[in-house]
């Protein structure tokens, strides 16, 4: 019987011949991320080894990857004390994966890790960050996990136990009408599926649109994979993978491409015409209550958020600043930019899209999770809404509770509104 | 705790769908990561903290249920989501849950258990078998789903620290794991 991709990848990284959807499985990991929260990680990873009555080791500290992005710069003594035990923790250790704040290293993990060339397709990827499902872009098994795995992970190289999750084989064709994207596809992809319709189960992605998507498209796209409740989703590597890992990740060596049997067997299969597909947006509180454009067309939002793990790339900044270069944004409107990483502030200032989207009035965040994560950078007011191309609209999620409002879009969507103040369709904007 | 064991508790709180992490604890005080702190944070949502105050002071006995509908504990992979529900010792009876959550709990013990149909309002008390729970004040019995293989396993074996301390002994003496 044939296999679907994660199914081989773990069938290589379990040591066995075939693996099956419900069977448990040891597997050995091949790089293991945390950020901040990996000061929840050290002291389970140390009370382990006190039960066991053994001295602290960690497995392959080449493997290990700790990226600050969370809250970054420390926006409170808590975080500030956690930064520097980690820190301690690094150096103690000699973690070489560790990106500090540092405006050339420095970013989000789910752009670092790509970026710096440390996925590459068939790895098993674990992250204590759900949003860890990005890296699948790169065919590579990513799943998120919380801090006491990843301590054993830390001492064994190894997911102790899991069961082997079922494949939904989703098949996207057509080619999408001018200025729609990958958020769009997802957002709307998340609505068929609803916020737990993929739980417990893999999402491979195949299709046309697929094959001619962008890197950046791709990792929008697994990015929010997670929003269904999936552990993970995957795109099989092909010409564009080994593309962005030669020529953006500076990867030399071999690059090994895992592609599905012709008789694997999936759960079920789903399919999308994107041709027809209009801007999509999540409306609040739940990220699978997506509507097009033309429901939410005119609603009036306090504050923009352009950027995060799933469209803080370059593409994403261009695509805002090109709609917004030489105009202004409406009265009563702020607009935040948080890069997805340093090299991309840096790329995207050269081309002049920080100071373009500047000069229309948008503040330019230091690359880092920013207001997504409702800790600092953005926090909403009671009765304030707020339009981001970020992958959460949850109760809560930029603070306020209940009383604060999210609605999730795409970076075209973020920017027409922007000159409007209201949720706006971008067409007739762009000069 | 085993699983096995029948307990009868009272339902302190029902909640609807999709609960996320960051309700259950905002990302406000995700700087703390120390596991006997987060249970102060512990649903303290904000304009809505009444839950969190009856936790904190202590009207809640531990073993009380909360019951959940479907995908209790979606989003962020932030264990304080399970170490603070387990700090004040409350058992968790939803219709399903998010796999990250679900993982969490089950590698600190946590006791949940996946009852689809459950119908219980606040104040009713729930009695929970080996397959069934029943709504004494309805009377009406509503089926469990069983946990995935390794849910099952981890809850059955204490939670993962102790079961990773007992692989690293095992390890040490030069066993393969």
């Amino acid at each position: 019987m044939g296999m679907t991709v994660v199914e081989k990848i773990l069938s290589r990284a379990s040591g066995q011949d075939v693996v099956t959807p419900g069977e448990q499985v040891r597997f050995a990991v091949d790089l293991a991320m945390s950020h901040e929260n990996a000061s929840g990680a050290i002291p389970q990873h140390a009370e382990i080894h006190r039960v066991a009555d053994c001295p602290v080791k960690l497995w392959d500290p080449s493997r290990i990857a700790i990226i600050f992005d969370h809250r970054v710069p420390a926006p409170n003594v808590d975080t500030a004390n956690n930064q520097k035990m980690i820190r301690n923790f690094v150096a103690q250790h000699g973690i070489s994966k560790f990106h500090d704040i540092d405006g050339v290293r420095g970013g989000i993990c789910h752009q670092v890790l790509p970026e710096n060339g440390y996925v590459l397709p068939g790895m098993v990827v674990v992250g204590t960050d759900s949003h860890t499902t990005t890296h699948g872009a790169l065919g590579a098994f990513a799943f998120g996990t919380g801090v006491t795995e990843m301590a054993t992970i830390w001492t064994f190289g190894k997911v102790l136990n899991m069961d082997v999750p079922a494949t939904i084989k989703v098949v996207i064709n057509g080619e999408f009408r001018p200025g729609v994207t990958a958020k769009d596809l997802i957002l709307h992809l998340i609505g068929l599926l609803t916020a737990d319709g993929a739980t417990n189960r893999v999402i491979e992605f195949h299709g046309s649109t697929i094959a001619a998507m962008s890197m950046s498209g791709r990792l929008t796209l697994c990015n929010m994979a997670v929003e269904a409740g999936a552990t993970s989703g995957i795109i099989p590597a092909d010409d564009t993978t080994e593309k962005y890992l030669r020529t953006v990740a500076c990867v030399s060596g071999m690059i090994p491409r895992v592609t599905p049997d012709v008789d694997a067997v999936y759960e079920r299969e789903v399919v999308v015409d994107v041709s027809g597909l209009d801007y999509q947006v999540a409306c609040p509180h739940t990220v699978d209550n997506v509507k097009p454009i033309s429901a939410v067309a005119g609603t009036a939002v306090n504050q923009i958020v352009l950027g995060s793990c799933t469209n803080g790339r370059q593409e994403d900044i261009a695509a805002a600043s090109a709609i917004l270069k030489g105009r202004r944004l409406a009265s009563g409107v702020r607009m935040l930019v948080f890069p997805a990483s340093w090299r991309v502030w840096s790329e995207a200032n050269q081309e002049g899209h920080l100071e373009a989207l500047r000069a229309a009035g948008a503040t330019i965040m230091n690359p880092g999770c920013g207001c997504c994560v409702g800790a600092h950078e953005g926090i909403l007011a009671e009765g304030e809404t707020a339009l981001s191309t970020t992958n959460r609209n949850f109760v809560g999620r930029m603070g306020s509770g209940a009383k604060a409002f999210i609605y999730l879009c795409a970076p075209r969507v973020a920017a027409a509104s922007a000159l409007t103040g209201r949720i706006t369709k971008p067409e007739g904007i762009q000069a | 705790m085993n699983e096995k064991h029948t307990l009868s508790a009272k339902v302190v709180k029902v909640f609807g769908n999709d609960i996320s992490t960051d309700i259950i604890y905002p990302g406000t005080y995700l700087y703390c990561t120390d596991s006997k702190k987060t249970p102060a944070f512990c649903f303290k949502v904000n304009n809505d903290e009444e839950f969190n105050r009856q936790l904190v002071s202590g009207a809640i006995l531990p073993g009380s249920i909360i019951v959940a509908g479907a995908n209790f504990g979606c989003g962020s992979s932030r264990e304080q989501a399970a170490s603070s529900i387990a700090g004040h010792g409350l058992v968790i009876v939803a219709k399903s849950f998010a796999r990250i959550f679900l993982d969490n709990a089950s590698r600190l013990g946590i006791r949940t258990v996946i009852v689809p149909r459950i119908e219980a309002a606040e104040g009713d008390t729930l009695s929970i078998a080996a397959t069934t729970v029943r709504n004494e004040q309805s009377g009406k019995t509503f089926s469990i789903t069983p946990h995935q293989s390794y849910h099952q396993f981890l809850i059955d074996a204490g939670g993962l620290v102790p079961y990773a301390a007992e692989l690293l002994k095992a390890s040490v003496r030069g066993e393969r794991i």
